[in-house]
């Protein structure tokens, strides 16, 4: 058993972790694939959007207003 | 009883979901992998928010409010299996990523079938906080969990990811063996060049 004086007071040191919203928190440095992923994403986004969608939404559209 | 949406709140809902359209795309893409399958999601996404578009609060996150329409319709089909763990190539493999270590550039192929060697729910995680840019709080909401799951949910896709990436033991594409891979990245290579004269 320790001997000494326990002069360490429960010294109520609340560790409030501050976790930066959007920070890199699970990973240490952020990885060379973080920018892969963010780009597989971005480049979807980025692709000209097929008519169908434009269409379907009119036909919706016109649907609703009969 | 709620008025019915005037003429204005509609055109607004319509202006509002036909942006979010590019970031469905991206979203189911991540999630199913194949850009066909993906775009029949974001068909049946866009049909189901237009039919609850009296549930949508004007002011609050159209891409969060159709990322749980699309993720719920996802989650279905993939009950039904409809979904494989499939993927095309045909464009990611074209796109280089910055490169990658020593081994060569990282692409985007490389990227996509190993984020589909995730779990699903570790896979949507990460493609929600990583690549969708949505914080933590918000991938809850649209996961409909604890804050303290998704980030649990991140690590581990992100710890799996960096060891995957880290061993080279990035799936390979149907063929197997590294020696063929290399070739097969060699002749991309001099295809993408020749093709950005």
């Amino acid at each position: 058993m320790g001997e000494g004086k326990s002069k360490r007071m429960a010294k109520d040191k609340r560790k409030s972790p501050v976790v930066k919203q959007g920070q890199d928190t699970g990973a240490p440095n952020a990885p060379e694939w973080a920018a892969g992923l963010r780009r597989l994403y971005d480049a979807v986004v980025e692709e000209p959007l097929p008519d169908s969608f434009s269409q379907l939404l009119e036909q919706l559209d016109r649907n609703g207003e009969s | 009883m709620a008025d019915a949406p005037g003429p204005s709140a509609s055109v607004a809902f319509k202006r509002e979901l036909t942006q979010v359209i590019p970031h469905l795309r991206a979203f189911a893409r991540g999630l199913c992998g194949r850009p066909d399958m993906a775009d029949d999601l974001v068909q049946e996404t866009l049909l189901k928010a237009w039919a609850a578009q009296e549930r949508f609060e004007p002011g609050t996150s159209m891409r969060a409010w159709t990322f749980v329409i699309l993720r719920n319709a996802y989650l279905t089909d993939m009950r039904r299996n409809r979904f494989r763990a499939d993927y095309d190539e045909t464009v990611a493999e074209r796109i280089l990523v910055a490169p990658a270590a020593q081994e060569g550039p990282l692409h985007l192929s490389d990227m996509h079938r190993a984020l589909l060697t995730l779990p699903p729910e570790r896979r949507e995680a990460l493609l929600l906080v990583g690549a969708g840019g949505f914080s933590y709080e918000e991938a809850a909401q649209i996961c409909q969990c604890a804050v303290g799951t998704i980030k649990s949910r991140v690590g581990r896709a992100r710890a799996a990811l960096t060891a995957m990436m880290d061993s080279g033991a990035l799936p390979r594409r149907s063929t197997e063996d590294a020696v063929a891979h290399d070739a097969i990245m060699d002749e991309l290579d001099s295809t993408v060049q020749a093709g950005s004269e």
